[in-house]
């Protein structure tokens, strides 16, 4: 049936296939996240979809859109924000002190006609511009010392960087956005290790101080709770020294003597005179 | 090229689509691509066959690939759907056959292309025009390539597949980055050149989906990217102690968050970052055990204060206690001091006396002839009180 229906509509459907493949061959679609290059005899010719900072989604220029077949070919370029990632390698800051450092670029490639040109595909320009990538980041934090490495200044060093690698990014149509890095570390091996070392023995040192003031602060308390103590005995007492001399004496007596606390006896030997027996006498 | 392999997907989701029909038809079992809209529409296409014969069996097979216990199944092809009016039909054609003998009237084989490849159409027209967004997603649609609108929730149209496509992407839902990925140390340099292991987590969701989409080239990664630079940043900015305490910690997650969604909004990435929150920071291996002397310094130096505080307390109380005692008594003895004294007196002296050996001597007497030592510490200790 397949067969008849070929042959009754022959012409009509060669003719359909035909322009189907016109169709395909003519017809491109450029998506939103790619800009082309329409390349006629590998001279670019025209730019689809080119980046532009302020447009909006919708307005670029995407979507369908043609070339001559056969004449002209299409190169895709990414339009995205693309990522160059820089190996982690040791830096060495002016003060002589390594640093393992692990970064990354943001771009974008802003001139697809000459980035074509220049590098062909937006791997190529990845892999161009790598080796700059270290050897900007290598010279410029080279010039700054460990602690301003690790701190606000890196700001201004990664502005510098940044400049310097989008020079050299603009001879392949790209725009370095950004350029940050994502770790500083010390270097394995003796950095690493005379970092910890330090670290234990500030730590040490630490433990050694706070005993130390512990001490001392259980010492001043009980000087204090002896002082308090002394004042609240010199208030009371105070008020009548020659009451309390008395006062204090019958309870030593009481507590010497008595033997309530130390049993035992003591023979007490007693004149008559004394003031106890005073009625003895019966006077 | 691209044009080509398009033409090719397109083909294979056409095949997809006329799969559909019968796979999600009668029997309402659809299979893994059986979205709402195409379960439903498989029924219009569907109904002639399936009202006549047994629905699952027949249509469903010729399309599915050979599987083991579709043997059998299998055969019910066109030629077998074809066979029944010729055989007289009956039960010579099995389940399959039994309902069709209705259809054979028209004459060949055209008229059954005609229904499945209009069902098929139909099939793949509502399966890619209409589109079930849930609450949480949002889509975005391209005519040709060219963003043309996003849409929301709930149910929307789009022109059938090659002219319009659809992205659905979870936007509200909310995405947890674990930094570092696994159990790894991961050290940091804070301020003071020491080294504090951090593992934080990042939420984030998607603010501008449009810009997610097409802005970056892999967002979730940038994401993480992003946080690592914005986490060592913050870190390398505060000393040790702050990284690692409490008010410190809770001043470097805000900084981390406010970063970086100055460096994503800068990307025009789409992301909003929800929170950043430090999970643990440790000291590193190397260093814990130096960590845990100092803590156990403290606690020792706690104890320590904690044990003198007692002790004070124990002195004062007993220094108040005396001296309220005193007080009381010298109240007493201010109403009337003589009398007072006296009795405080003979009080003292009776408990004294009353439990000790008496002796009671002429003061030129013969005492010092008594040897005992004990008379001799007595006689000691009574001069002084018999002088008072």
């Amino acid at each position: 049936m397949l067969n008849r229906l070929f042959e009754e509509q022959k012409s009509a459907l060669v003719a359909i296939g035909a322009l189907v493949v016109l169709a395909f061959s003519t017809l491109v679609v450029v998506p939103e996240t790619q800009q082309a290059v329409v390349m006629r005899l590998g001279e670019p010719q025209r730019v689809i979809n080119r980046f532009r900072p302020g447009d909006d989604f919708g307005n670029t220029g995407a979507g369908l859109t043609w070339r001559i077949p056969i004449m002209e070919t299409m190169v895709r370029i990414d339009k995205r924000m693309l990522t160059v990632p820089m190996e982690r390698q040791q830096v060495l800051s002016i003060d002589q002190q390594p640093l393992e450092v692990d970064a990354y670029a943001r771009f974008r490639i802003i001139d697809p006609a000459r980035m074509v040109r220049s590098a062909g595909s937006s791997d190529r320009v990845v892999s161009a511009l790598q080796p700059i990538f270290s050897s900007v980041l290598r010279q410029e934090l080279g010039k700054r010392t460990f602690q301003s490495l690790l701190t606000a200044e890196r700001g201004q060093a990664m502005v510098n960087i940044r400049n310097n690698l989008d020079k050299q990014a603009r001879e392949y149509g790209a725009q370095v956005i950004d350029v940050r890095i994502k770790s500083a570390d010390l270097p394995a091996g003796t950095p690493l290790d005379s970092a910890f070392a330090r670290m234990t023995a500030a730590k040490d040192q630490e433990a050694a101080t706070i005993i130390a003031e512990g001490q001392k602060n259980a010492q001043l308390i009980r000087a204090d709770a002896q002082a308090q103590s002394a004042q609240i005995y010199a208030n009371s007492f105070g008020k009548d020294a020659q009451f309390y001399d008395f006062w204090r004496a019958m309870q030593s007596y009481d507590a010497t003597f008595s033997n309530q606390k130390n049993p035992g006896r003591s023979t007490i030997i007693l004149s008559p005179d004394s003031d106890y027996l005073r009625q003895f006498k019966g006077r | 090229m691209k044009i080509i392999s398009d033409a090719i997907a397109g083909a294979r989701l056409a095949m997809a689509g006329r799969k559909s029909p019968w796979g999600s038809g009668p029997s309402g079992g659809g299979d893994g691509e059986g979205t709402p809209p195409q379960g439903g529409s498989g029924d219009s296409p569907d109904s002639p066959p399936a009202g006549s014969s047994e629905p699952p069996k027949g249509p469903r097979n010729p399309w599915l690939p050979p599987a083991g216990d579709e043997g059998p199944r299998r055969s019910a092809s066109i030629e077998d759907i074809l066979r029944p009016p010729k055989g007289g039909g009956g039960p010579g054609g099995g389940g399959g056959g039994f309902g069709f003998p209705k259809l054979p009237p028209r004459p060949d084989g055209k008229s059954w292309a005609k229904p499945i490849a209009i069902g098929a159409v139909a099939v793949w027209l509502l399966w890619s025009t209409t589109h079930m967004l849930d609450s949480k997603q949002q889509g975005i649609v391209t005519t040709l390539g060219k963003y043309s609108r996003t849409v929301g929730p709930g149910v929307s149209m789009t022109l059938p597949w090659p002219i319009e496509t659809m992205m659905v992407e979870e936007v509200t839902s909310v995405r947890n980055d674990s930094i570092p990925a696994g159990e790894d140390e991961k050290l940091m340099l804070t301020s003071d050149q020491n080294l504090v292991d951090i593992s934080y987590l990042v939420r984030w969701n998607i603010k501008d989906l449009k810009l997610y989409k097409f802005q970056l080239d892999n967002p979730n990664d940038t994401v993480r990217e992003v946080a690592e630079a914005a986490m060592r940043a913050a870190v390398a900015e505060v000393p040790l102690k702050d990284a690692m305490g409490g008010s410190g910690r809770q001043s470097v997650e805000n900084q981390v968050r406010v970063r970086m969604q100055e460096i994503l909004d800068a990307y025009r990435s789409g992301i909003r970052i929800l929170g950043v929150e430090i999970k643990k920071t440790d000291a590193p291996q190397k260093v814990i055990e130096a960590f845990q002397r100092v803590t156990a310094a403290q606690q020792n130096a706690q104890q320590e204060v904690t044990s003198a505080r007692q002790w004070a307390q124990q002195v004062i109380n007993q220094a108040q206690g005396n001296a309220a005692e005193f007080d009381k008594v010298y109240e007493q003895y201010k109403l009337a001091p003589e009398v007072t004294r006296r009795r405080l007196y003979y009080e003292t002296m009776e408990r004294v006396l009353s439990n000790n050996d008496k002796v009671i001597v002429e003061s030129g007497g013969v005492t010092p002839y008594l040897p005992l030592p004990e008379v001799r510490r007595a006689q000691q200790q009574a001069q002084p009180q018999g002088g008072q």
